[in-house]
């Protein structure tokens, strides 16, 4: 590690056949992965996916039992951490309880003999808009202060790559927005390079170029938060990132744009460029917003797929919009959002409705839905989000 | 940790205000304790340490007065045991937190994921508690004697003076306050190590501290409050110790420490009011000497 000077840009990490076994389960099966110098990458996934596993590594907390970790073109795997040209916010924030605010702000700097600590510390600490409280102990802040705190701490190292551990759980959604637009701006400003873990997929799409989802210890897809979201490639991510409906049925005739797939005795198209296998049993799915709910059978037209009747189970109002349950025999509960453009609920639950999308907007997966229950459905972000009001209202009522 | 249990601050703020009769009733036995065999024998120490020899009376006979001048001539007398005893002390001490630390950072940091070996290495530290004190630094004594194995081989490679001598020495006391008062020092520190947070010291290395920066910058300072704890177990009993420096155990004439000092006074020589006197010099340097130390090592919490 250079002493006396910050790193000017950001620098490459490519992970080369990365296997990481703990005694009793493996955390990361095999991981290749290149994360380019100045961007801002994101991995999402479920918790136990080996997305934070996969960040020790590259902090060097932990050692990969195969393959090699580079930084900027040079092999780091057996470096110790603080050889390592990184600076990590942790999830536990690790602020050293026996030092101020300021102090824990400038341990890095000391350590690398850089000229001035206390100053730039606290220039660190105007940046997160803590300044005023650089004298206290971290004890005596609160936990998006000590969150901040943390943040100013890795950042103001300036490290070729910034690590961030699930850095913004715990402030309020204002906090959280302004952070978000902070950390943007450091990076951008400087070209530092930014791997963030988070299982908060809003999080990790509105700040990242480049999402990668994690499952069970290995990346399902990789890209641009538009791309993941529009083009999922399996049905973890479709369900991860967002939610889809995904109807299971057999290939029913390829042609040279489209195939057709039977999904409760109606033909549905997608668009062969948009799906990832063309014979056998195809998952297709569609995002609950591209739905339009019918209340009368529509014509057919070319380039619509429809499903039903189906009847409405459930409609609940959200004010920007109205999701609504829809039990379509042969086909699962389907899931629409609609916009509530001119007023709120359209039909009311019993309702016979019908479901039509644009074949444009479909996706075909490479595995099933069926498959997807092996993926501990249970860990999704919406069910974690349940899970934890559930355990909050739990503790109140007991407190 | 023997002292964290005092904290001060929260317990005055969350006391009731309502005087509670039961509260007294609670305390009752305790205060009659601490009146009865901790106020009663401090004031009559400190009135037998003013008393003067009776005149034309008989050797031990002594009458209540106002002899300051006991002070002055215990410490005049006795100045070189007192030196010697806090030089000892000190010493131990030293030698007790140089050993006790890397092993209770073994025991409660880093055989974490081994609980039995944790266990069974507590139980060793613990063990020596279950034969007698005296027994024990009876056999280190044999052990180092002049014909014992260590130094009869140590004689026989020429590393040692053929007419050198271990026991008797101010090392041999040394070592056997050492020994002694080992567990003194390794539990406080195990107690608090235990509890060390593992992440402050990966965040140590994360912000590019070597080991040692991150041992010496985190660890230590996060675990004062064992050091300050297991420091006062050590060096108040090992000051006023004297089993070790005994002639009979592993001291000789010239290692007398305080201890045996007021001991040969008050049953040998039965000069109590000078026995009295080096007590409470004793008490009370101990006492400034712990208030400084606490307020140094940033750990007035213990107080």
């Amino acid at each position: 590690m250079a002493t006396g000077s910050f790193a000017t840009s950001g620098a490459d990490l490519e992970l080369v056949g990365i296997q990481k076994r703990f005694p009793g389960f493996t955390a990361i099966e095999h991981l290749d992965l290149v994360i380019p110098a100045g961007s801002f990458f994101a991995l999402l996934g479920p918790s136990g996916c080996g997305k934070t596993t996969t960040l020790r590594l590259v902090a060097g907390l932990e050692d990969p039992t195969r393959g090699s970790i580079l930084i900027g073109g040079e092999d780091v795997t057996h470096r110790k951490p603080f050889q390592r040209p990184v600076n990590t916010v942790f999830q536990s924030y690790a602020l050293f309880p026996h030092m101020t605010v300021l102090e824990n702000v400038a341990f890095g700097l000391r350590r690398r003999k850089m000229a001035k600590p206390l100053e730039l510390a606290q220039e660190a600490l105007e940046l997160v808009e803590l300044e005023h409280l650089a004298s206290r102990k971290p004890t005596q802040l609160s936990g998006g202060q000590q969150q901040r705190v943390a943040l100013a701490r890795a950042v103001v190292n300036r490290p070729a790559l910034l690590l961030l551990d699930e850095p913004l759980g715990a402030l309020d959604l204002k906090l959280r927005r302004q952070m978000q637009l902070e950390l943007k701006s450091i990076q951008e400003e400087v070209g530092l390079t930014f791997l963030h873990v988070t299982h908060d997929q809003e999080e990790a799409m509105t700040m990242a170029d480049t999402v990668a989802v994690m499952n069970k210890g290995r990346i399902e897809q990789l890209g641009a938060p538009e791309d993941l979201y529009e083009l999922p490639h399996t049905a973890f991510v479709a369900n991860f990132l967002g939610q889809s409906n995904l109807f299971t049925g057999p290939v029913l005739e390829a042609t040279s744009h489209a195939i057709a797939v039977e999904v409760a005795g109606t033909r549905v198209l997608v668009p062969k460029a948009r799906a990832r296998k063309h014979s056998g049993e195809v998952t297709v799915g569609i995002r609950p917003e591209k739905l339009r709910l019918l209340t009368e059978a529509p014509p057919t037209t070319a380039g619509v797929n429809t499903l039903g009747p189906g009847t409405v189970t459930d409609v609940s109002f959200s004010g920007v919009s109205t999701q609504y349950q829809v039990d379509v025999p042969g086909a699962d509960s389907v899931t629409v959002f609609a916009q509530n453009l001119d007023f709120g609920p359209v039909v009311t639950p019993g309702t016979e409705v019908w479901v039509s999308w644009k074949v444009d907007h479909g996706f075909g997966l490479e595995d099933s839905a069926s498959e997807e229950a092996k993926f501990a459905p249970e860990l999704d972000t919406a069910t974690i989000a349940v899970q934890a009001k559930r355990d909050l209202a739990a503790e109140l009522e007991v407190s | 940790m023997a002292f964290a249990a005092f904290a001060t601050g929260t317990a005055k703020e969350q006391a009731p205000r309502r005087k509670s009769r039961i509260a007294l009733l609670l305390l009752l036995p305790g205060i009659l304790y601490m009146m009865l065999f901790f106020l009663v024998p401090l004031v009559s120490l400190v009135m037998t340490s003013l008393q003067a020899p009776v005149e034309f009376g008989d050797i031990g006979e002594y009458e209540t007065a106002f002899r300051w001048e006991n002070y002055v001539v215990a410490i005049s007398t006795y100045g070189e045991h007192i030196l010697r005893s806090f030089g000892y002390a000190l010493m131990a001490t030293i030698f007790a937190l140089l050993f006790s630390y890397p092993l209770a950072y073994f025991i409660g940091v880093k055989a974490r994921p081994w609980p039995l070996l944790q266990k069974l290495m507590l139980v060793m530290v613990i063990a020596p508690f279950f034969i007698s004190f005296l027994l024990r630094t009876l056999a280190w004594k044999s052990l180092l004697s002049d014909e014992g194995f260590l130094v009869s081989s140590l004689k026989a490679l020429s590393l040692m003076a053929p007419d050198a001598h271990f026991t008797g020495t101010g090392a041999a006391v040394v070592f056997g306050l050492t020994y002694n008062f080992i567990p003194f020092m390794t539990l406080p520190l195990y107690a608090n190590l235990e509890r060390l947070d593992t992440r402050l010291v990966e965040a140590g290395g994360d912000l590019y501290a070597r080991p040692a920066t991150t041992f010496f910058k985190v660890t230590v300072p996060l675990s004062m409050p064992g050091i300050v704890s297991g420091v006062l177990l050590t060096f108040i009993p090992a000051a006023g110790d004297y089993i070790n420096a005994s002639p009979q155990f592993l001291g000789g004439p010239s290692t007398a420490m305080i201890g045996n000092v007021i001991e040969s006074n008050f049953l040998v020589t039965n000069n109590y009011p000078a026995a009295a006197s080096l007590s409470i010099i004793l008490m009370a340097v101990i006492l400034v000497m712990v208030v400084v130390y606490i307020k140094r090592s940033g750990t007035e919490d213990l107080l």
